[in-house]
């Protein structure tokens, strides 16, 4: 127990000393997180919301495989754009390796099943609702998904945040595609990798109390900003 | 669909925004892949910078395991490659892949374990004859197991030993396919032998009453190599820079630099091209 | 609590009137049964045509067949002579028994709809003013239309239908598991939408509000068509005994 206190006294000297290398690596982590997550979002959302509404062969095929790569290992997908930004790899032009785009990319790979497949769950409950209401409006198919997406958007909040947690934790992808480059490309979790790779299990465990802490506030944030706008929204 | 449009549209502006930003940043690097015991000693963070102030090329190094480190350059991922791995470097010129192969730096291999040394192998220098007596005691040893530098050396001394380690894995002979840092703190945890570099071992925060218990063998020696990674395979390589990194190092002063660290007063790496005291 | 102190007035939408509408060899059947048919039927410009029957006679399934919801297993509906086309679906619109409403509050339901049909700015503004007046919602504009009560929520959907102004509504059950009062205003608001030129095409069980609404009555069993007539001839002389013993409130199977 003596060493969780340690680290927990450690963890709060840095954070309050205002450690820049610390700023730094919270920084990109943020910055590479929220960008990848925001993405995901982008192309999750509609993606679950045409499942959900349309019917087509294969359909269920296709829910089956959004389901199962909730599971995708972050380290295989690392492997998986490494080897397609690599210079012996078909992007390797873009020269993006080792950088926080790439890391970005992986963590969107990673994340954007998750937001597609809770996102299919949600408008579908939803849809059973409205269905017949939106069809006898007149609304056509990209109508009723914007419709749904916003009326679910609550859940949806929940859902992005889902995959927050899952990008903002996760080692395996970041690490192989970006390398780990000090300053460069060093986030929160590949700096506790390293941390104890080292043997200074009393940073790399302050760094990962600091990572929580992240986390909660992000996720603190988001339900203040929630209940603010519902509370705007209905007066 | 508005809202859908409109979101996709700020979301890929500000995806496109954080590209360019690195397009735009990126003044002049190379990439070096290394292996995380020379990162975690604290060695690059000691000459880089000095490397960087005098020519303004920032010096972006991967680290990773040799193995991995190799593989990399292979693909034309790396512009320059510094592990210890002698045999892996020369046929890593052999094949065409690496333009010449430089001496760097050297230190050795110690052999820790726990200080009750069930095999009772402490204060011998034969290290073949320590390996062979952990082999009979069947004491807990564990191994990198990772193809890294480290993992060769360790196999080849098991080798001279006679010691069928390949039957013996999983019960006293140990593989955790992991870095050097993973590993000790594995054999911290489980009180077991592990061979490891000497640079590592001292700036390792982990030791948990572990020791040196052999050292000093010549066949403990562990040499640094530095090669570029061959444009004639890879066109991107920025081999200009990655020359003059090379260059540098071998030159005498980044020779001095590597020689002047310090961790705890002790030196960890000894330049190969600077006649000095060898470590014991 | 409803104002129907403004006129309501079907808007002249299309070159051609969309009615009458027409049901040909009409059927619905699943893996389960024939639910309706085969249904010949033919509703043309005035005033309100009520389907009636006990339940359980596939009023609803036809409701939904001749709105274009369902897909017949055979037979066809068409619009004065045309098959359901984007602008026929725009110029009529359906109240169903549970009311719809989206996740938003009132005033944002009508926007939804008035959105739809091409309202912007000041006029969308102003049609939602109107409509929250006329079904008596004013004072629950900002409230999230899903905290209102059951007859409230009904006011609602019928003044989404209506604020399109439609020149077919369709209603299932409008009355169902509401409160007497709200009842009454629904059917006030519908009143005064058939004497503005919006045909109604409304699915009961309920005897007592097929009389009060009724201009024809369209009386199905078992799926079928048993009878068609006018409300007064129906309702003093019904010539079928099925008809005749639903009117006196005996079982009809």
């Amino acid at each position: 127990m003596q060493d969780f206190g340690d680290a927990f006294g450690l963890a709060f000297g840095l954070i309050l000393g205002g450690d820049p290398d610390l700023a730094e690596i919270v920084g990109l982590s943020l910055r590479v997180t929220l960008i990848a997550v925001a993405l995901s979002c982008a192309i999750g959302f509609p993606l679950g919301a045409a499942t959900a509404i349309m019917r087509f062969p294969g359909r269920q095929g296709v829910v089956v495989a959004m389901n199962a790569l909730m599971g995708l290992p972050p380290v295989v997908v690392g492997l998986l754009v490494y080897m397609l930004l690599s210079n012996a790899g078909p992007l390797g032009v873009l020269q993006l390796l080792y950088t926080p785009t790439a890391m970005i990319i992986a963590q969107c790979v990673l994340v954007t099943p998750i937001v597609a497949a809770l996102t299919r769950q949600t408008v579908e409950d939803l849809a059973g609702e409205y269905d017949e209401q939106l069809r006898s409006l007149g609304v056509g198919v990209s109508g009723q998904a914007a419709t749904l997406l916003w009326d679910a958007r609550f859940s949806l909040l929940t859902t992005a945040l889902a995959g927050f947690g899952r990008a903002i934790a996760e080692v395996g992808a970041v690490i192989t595609v970006g390398g780990n480059i000090d300053h460069v490309t060093r986030v929160m979790t590949t700096a506790i990798a390293v941390e104890t790779s080292k043997g200074n299990l009393g940073l790399a465990l302050a760094l990962g109390i600091i990572l929580i802490l992240l986390a909660m506030a992000v996720n603190g944030l988001a339900m203040t900003l929630r209940s603010q706008w519902m509370g705007r929204v209905y007066g | 669909m508005r809202n859908g449009f409109g979101a996709t549209l700020v979301a890929l502006a500000v995806f496109a925004a954080v590209v360019s930003a690195e397009a735009l940043a990126a003044d002049r690097f190379i990439i070096v892949q290394s292996t995380t015991s020379t990162q975690n000693s604290g060695l690059f963070d000691h000459i880089l910078p000095r490397f960087q102030t005098a020519t303004g090329i920032e010096v972006r190094v991967v680290a990773v395991g040799t193995g991995q480190a190799l593989k990399n350059a292979r693909n034309g991922d790396g512009d320059v490659v510094l592990v210890h791995a002698r045999a892996a470097e020369e046929a890593f010129v052999a094949e065409g892949w690496g333009v010449e192969r430089h001496d760097v730096m050297f230190n050795d291999f110690v052999l820790v374990g726990p200080p009750t040394d069930p095999a009772g192998v402490r204060g011998i220098t034969d290290a073949v004859a320590a390996m062979t007596r952990i082999a009979h005691a069947k004491a807990v040893f564990l191994s990198r197991g990772d193809e890294s530098g480290t993992h060769l050396k360790e196999r080849a001394l098991w080798e001279q030993a006679g010691a069928d380690i390949d039957a013996a894995s999983g019960t006293w002979y140990r593989e955790t396919g992991a870095g050097m840092g993973a590993t000790l703190n594995t054999a911290t945890g489980m009180g077991a032998y592990t061979l490891t570099d000497r640079g590592t071992w001292i700036s390792f925060n982990n030791k948990g009453g572990q020791i040196v218990l052999v050292e000093g063998d010549e066949r403990l020696f562990n040499p640094y190599g530095i090669m570029l990674v061959n444009p004639a395979k890879h066109t991107r390589v920025r081999a200009v820079d990655g020359q003059m990194f090379i260059d540098w190092l071998v030159g005498p002063i980044g020779q001095a630099a590597i020689g002047d660290y310090r961790v705890n007063g002790q030196q960890l790496f000894f330049p190969s091209h600077i006649p000095t005291r060898p470590g014991s | 609590m409803v104002d129907l102190s403004l006129r309501l007035g079907v808007v002249a939408a299309g070159p051609q009137p969309i009615l009458p509408l027409a049901a040909s060899h009409l059927t619905y059947a699943t893996a389960s049964g024939t639910w309706v048919g085969p249904v010949d039927l033919t509703i043309g410009q005035t005033g309100a045509t009520v389907v009636l029957g006990p339940n359980g006679a596939g009023k609803s399934i036809l409701l939904r067949l001749l709105h274009g919801l369902l897909e017949p297993t055979t037979g066809s509906v068409s619009w004065n002579g045309r098959p359901l086309d984007r602008d026929t679906r725009r110029r009529q619109a359906m109240v169903f028994q549970d009311p719809v409403v989206l996740r938003r509050s009132v005033a944002a339901n009508l926007r939804y709809a008035l959105r739809i049909h091409g309202f912007r700015g000041a006029a969308l503004r102003d049609q939602v003013d109107e409509w929250l007046c006329r079904a008596g919602l004013t004072q629950l504009a900002r409230r999230p239309a899903t905290v209102l009560s059951g007859g409230e929520k009904q006011r609602l959907a019928v003044a989404r239908a209506l604020c399109g102004r439609p020149e077919v509504l369709f209603l299932d059950e409008p009355g169902a598991n509401l409160d007497g009062a709200s009842i009454i205003a629904i059917e006030d608001l519908l009143r005064a939408a058939r004497d503005g030129g919006t045909k109604l095409i409304l699915v009961t069980h309920d005897l007592n509000q097929a009389r009060r609404i009724a201009d024809d009555v369209v009386f199905m069993v078992a799926g079928k068509a048993k009878e068609r007539a006018p409300a007064s001839q129906f309702f003093d002389a019904p010539a079928t005994d099925e008809a005749r013993a639903f009117i006196d409130g005996r079982i009809v199977l």
